[in-house]
C-alpha cells in the first residue's frame, strides 16, 4: 500500500509488510534472477519477484522444489545473474547441500529464510528465531557463514540490499535470516535506493583469458569466479579444488583452499559486523537479542530505564560471524555484569555469548519458544528476579 | 572422421590426465563421442556449458574445455536450468549417470521434461552405481545382482526414454556405446533440438556391475550391446516377448514445440513493453 507521500529526500513511502520490503530491497540492489518454491511465511517475496522480475528483464522461476530452487540460483550466478532465493525452515534444511556448494566455488547468492516454529512443519504460522544455529552449522564440513538480519520492516528491505553487496563482495552465500513477525509485519518503510546508481553487477576479470586463474588468492583475499560465456573457460566443482578450478586433494592445496574460504570472511569481519546500542554506556545489565527479541528489548529498556535498572541492549544485525569482539569490548567498558540472551527458541544465540563470557560475567538466557514474540515484561521479570537473586 | 588432434584440441589433456575412469569404462568414449559432435556442429567453445551431477559420469566435464561445471548429486539438471534461463544464448548440455538423473535427481528430470526446457541431457546408463562401488540403480534389470541387491534385483527399472517422453521432452533417442558413430548422431541431433532432448547411452561398467553379474570383460559386454541392441522400426514388429532384454535403439521423439527459455524471454518481454494480459503486472 502507498502512503502517497514522499519523504523529505524524495524517496517513496509505503506501508508495507517485511516479506515485501525484501522484494523491493532485492529489486533494488539488482537481483535479475530469482528461483523458489511457496512456503509460509515467506511466500510473500517469492510472489513479489514473480510481479517484478519479468518486466525489468530478470527471471522468475517456481521450481519443483527448494533443492532445485537453490540449485537454479547457483547455475545462474554461475553465468553472471545476481540471484536469490527465498524460504522457511523445512525448504532451508532442503537447500543446506547447496549452500556448502555456493560457499565451496564461491558464487554470490542470497537466501532469505523467514524464519517458523521447528523441528519439521513446526508452526508454519508464527514466530521463532529456531534456525539461528542452522544458519551456521546447517551444511556439512567446516564453513563460515555470513547470516545478517533485521528488526523492522525498514530494516528488512535495508539489510536485503546489504545481503546482495557483501554477497558479491566476498563471492559467498548470504543469509538473510528474518522471523516470521518482521517478515509479515506492517510499516512504514522509505525505499532509499529506488534509483539505486550501483545495482550489484558481476565482475570480469581483468586480465586475458589465458592467464586467468578463478581461485587464485588474490591482495584483498576474495576471487570471483567469471561468469560463464565470457570467454574464460575454467572448472567449477565442489570437490575442493585448486585455483584452475581442478580437483585436488594434495595437502597443501587443501589447506589453503579450507583456509582462504574462512580468512577472506573472518579477516573482514569489521566490515561484515552490524549492530546497534541501546543505554550501552553504564549497561550493568546487558541484554543481547536479534530481530522481533531485540524490539521487545528495547521496550523492556525503557521500563528498566524507568525503574533506574541500568538496563542496556546490543541488538545484532550480523548473527554471523558472530560479533564476539564489539560485545566483549561493549561489555567490558560497561563493566556489565550480567548478560541476558533474548530469544525465539530454547536456546541458541546463548552458545557463543557464552563462550565469550566463558566464567567472567553471568550469562541468563531468556527463551520463548510457543510460537509468540517475547513480552517486553518476560525480559523486565526475568532481569529484576536476576539482579536482586 | 575426426583428426586426433582436432579432437585432443577440446581436452584440458595435459593437466587432467590420465582420467579417473576404469580401464574398459564406457564413459570415455562417450566423452569422445560428445566432443565429435561438437566439432561437426563448429559450435564456438565458449558457447556451452558443460554441467554434470556427482558419479564416475558426473567427472566428465574436468577433462573438456568448455565452461563446466561439476554440481551436486542428482542436481545438475536445475544448475542448468539456472544457466540456461541466464543466458538462453548459450549450449547448455548435462552428462549424468542413471543413478543421479533418475533416483536422487528424478524430480529434477521429469520437471526440466515438462517444461521442455532447451537442455542436452546426456544419460550414461551402466545399470549400476559405478562410483559408490556397485549398488542397485532404477535402470538395473530386475534379477541382476548388486552389492546392494545381493540376492537380485527385485524392483522393476525405469525406461528414461519412455519417461522423457511422456514428462513432455521433445526429443528422446537411446544409443550405445558399441554403436558410437550412431550414437555421436543422436547427440549431434540432440544439441541442434531446442528443446529438453534426452540422449541415453547404454554403456558398459566392467569393474562393478560387469564382475559382479559375469559378464565378462569389457569387450564381452560391447559385444553384448551388439547382439542385444534391436532398431526401433524393428522392434515394432517384434513381440513384447522376443523384445525381453533387448536395447531398443534409435530417435524415439523428435518435435518442434514451445520451449521453456524463450517463451519467457517473450512473455517478459510483453510486460516490459506493456503489451501483455490486461491482468498482468
Ligand atoms: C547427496 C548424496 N548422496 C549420495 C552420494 C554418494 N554418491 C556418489 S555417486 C553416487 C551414485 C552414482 O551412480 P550413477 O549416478 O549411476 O553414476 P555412475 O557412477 O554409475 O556414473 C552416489 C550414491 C552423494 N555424493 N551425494
Ligand atoms: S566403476 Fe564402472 S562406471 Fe565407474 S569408471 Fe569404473 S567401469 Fe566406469
Amino acid at each position: 500500500m502507498t502512503l502517497n507521500r514522499k519523504s523529505p529526500r524524495g524517496n517513496p513511502l509505503l506501508f508495507i509488510q517485511g516479506n515485501e520490503a525484501c522484494v523491493y530491497g532485492a529489486i533494488h540492489a539488482g537481483c535479475n534472477f530469482f528461483a523458489g518454491y511457496p512456503i509460509t511465511p515467506s511466500t510473500e517475496i517469492t510472489e513479489g519477484m514473480s510481479v517484478n522480475l519479468p518486466g525489468i528483464g530478470g527471471t522468475f522461476m517456481q521450481m519443483e522444489d527448494e533443492i532445485a530452487s537453490i540449485a537454479a540460483i547457483i547455475g545462474a550466478s554461475a553465468a553472471g545473474a545476481v540471484s536469490m532465493t527465498a524460504t522457511s525452515g523445512p525448504g532451508f534444511s532442503l537447500m543446506q547441500e547447496n549452500i556448502g556448494y555456493a560457499y565451496m566455488v564461491q558464487l554470490p547468492i542470497v537466501i532469505i529464510n523467514v524464519q517458523r516454529g521447528g523441528p519439521s512443519t513446526g508452526l508454519p504460522t508464527m514466530l521463532s528465531q529456531a534456525d539461528t544455529m542452522q544458519a551456521r552449522w546447517g551444511t556439512h564440513g567446516d564453513y563460515t557463514a555470513i547470516v545478517l538480519t533485521a528488526s523492522s520492516v525498514q530494516e528488512a528491505y535495508n539489510v536485503t540490499i546489504r545481503a546482495f553487496q557483501i554477497a558479491d563482495r566476498f563471492s559467498t552465500p548470504v543469509i538473510v535470516l528474518l522471523d516470521e513477525l518482521i517478515g509479515h509485519m506492517r510499516e512504514k518503510v522509505e525505499l532509499t535506493m529506488i534509483n539505486n546508481k550501483n545495482p550489484v553487477r558481476r565482475k570480469l576479470p581483468e586480465v586475458p583469458p589465458e592467464w586467468y586463474f578463478p581461485y587464485k588468492n588474490t591482495l584483498d583475499m576474495v576471487s570471483h569466479p567469471a561468469p560463464f560465456g565470457e570467454g574464460f573457460r575454467y572448472n567449477i566443482t565442489g570437490l575442493i579444488h585448486d585455483k584452475a578450478g581442478f580437483p585436488s586433494s594434495v595437502e597443501h592445496e587443501v589447506i589453503n583452499r579450507m583456509e582462504f574460504l574462512r580468512n577472506k570472511i573472518m579477516q573482514h569481519c569489521q566490515e561484515i559486523w552490524d549492530y546497534r546500542e541501546f543505554y550501552t554506556e553504564d549497561a550493568k545489565y546487558l541484554i543481547i537479542a536479534y530481530g522481533s527479541a531485540a524490539r521487545a528489548a528495547r521496550g523492556a529498556i525503557e521500563t528498566l530505564r524507568n525503574m533506574r535498572i541500568k538496563g542496556g541492549l546490543i541488538e545484532l544485525k550480523t548473527v554471523w560471524p558472530f560479533p564476539y569482539l564489539p560485545i566483549s569490548k561493549i561489555a567490558e567498558k560497561a563493566k556489565s555484569k550480567i548478560i541476558f540472551v533474548a530469544e525465539n527458541n530454547m536456546g541458541q544465540l546463548v552458545h557463543p555469548v557464552n563462550e565469550i563470557f566463558s566464567n567472567s560475567v553471568k550469562v541468563f538466557n531468556i527463551n520463548r519458544f510457543d510460537g509468540h514474540a517475547i513480552d517486553p515484561y518476560e525480559i523486565v521479570d526475568m532481569v529484576k528476579e536476576n539482579i536482586y537473586a | 572422421m575426426h583428426e586426433l588432434s582436432d579432437v585432443y584440441s577440446y581436452l584440458r589433456w595435459k593437466k587432467r590426465f590420465p582420467a579417473v575412469w576404469c580401464p574398459g569404462c564406457g564413459i570415455g568414449s562417450i566423452m569422445g563421442a560428445i566432443i565429435r559432435a561438437i566439432i561437426d556442429l563448429e559450435i564456438p567453445k565458449d558457447d556451452i556449458a558443460f554441467i554434470s551431477g556427482i558419479g564416475c559420469t558426473g567427472r566428465m566435464p574436468v577433462y573438456l574445455d568448455f565452461n563446466t561445471m561439476h554440481t551436486t548429486h542428482g542436481r545438475a539438471l536445475p544448475f542448468a536450468t539456472g544457466i540456461k534461463m541466464h543466458r538462453p544464448e548459450m549450449k547448455v548440455i548435462v552428462v549424468s549417470g542413471d543413478g543421479d538423473s533418475l533416483a536422487i535427481g528424478g524430480n529434477h528430470f521429469i520437471h526440466a521434461a515438462r517444461r521442455n526446457i532447451d537442455i542436452t541431457m546426456i544419460l550414461v546408463n551402466n545399470s549400476i552405481y559405478g562410483m559408490t562401488g556397485g549398488q542397485v540403480a532404477p535402470t538395473t534389470p530386475i534379477g541382476k545382482v548388486t552389492h546392494t541387491m545381493p540376492y537380485g534385483n527385485y524392483e522393476p527399472p525405469f525406461n528414461p526414454v519412455e519417461l522423457a517422453v511422456s514428462a513432455g521432452g521433445s526429443f528422446a533417442a537411446r544409443g550405445t556405446v558399441f554403436s558410437i558413430l550412431q550414437t555421436t548422431g543422436y547427440i549431434k541431433k540432440a544439441i541442434k533440438h531446442p528443446g529438453f532432448a534426452l540422449v541415453e547411452i547404454i554403456s558398459q561398467c566392467p569393474v562393478q556391475y560387469g564382475r559382479m553379474n559375469n559378464l565378462g570383460s569389457a569387450r564381452d559386454m560391447l559385444l553384448m550391446q551388439k547382439k542385444n541392441s534391436v532398431p526401433i522400426k524393428k522392434a515394432k514388429e517384434m513381440s513384447e516377448e522376443d523384445l525381453d532384454g533387448k536395447i531398443i535403439t534409435g530417435i524415439f521423439k523428435e518435435e518442434i514445440k514451445t520451449e521453456y527459455s524463450s517463451a519467457y524471454r517473450n512473455f517478459a518481454k510483453e510486460i516490459r513493453d506493456g503489451t501483455g494480459r490486461e491482468d498482468s503486472p
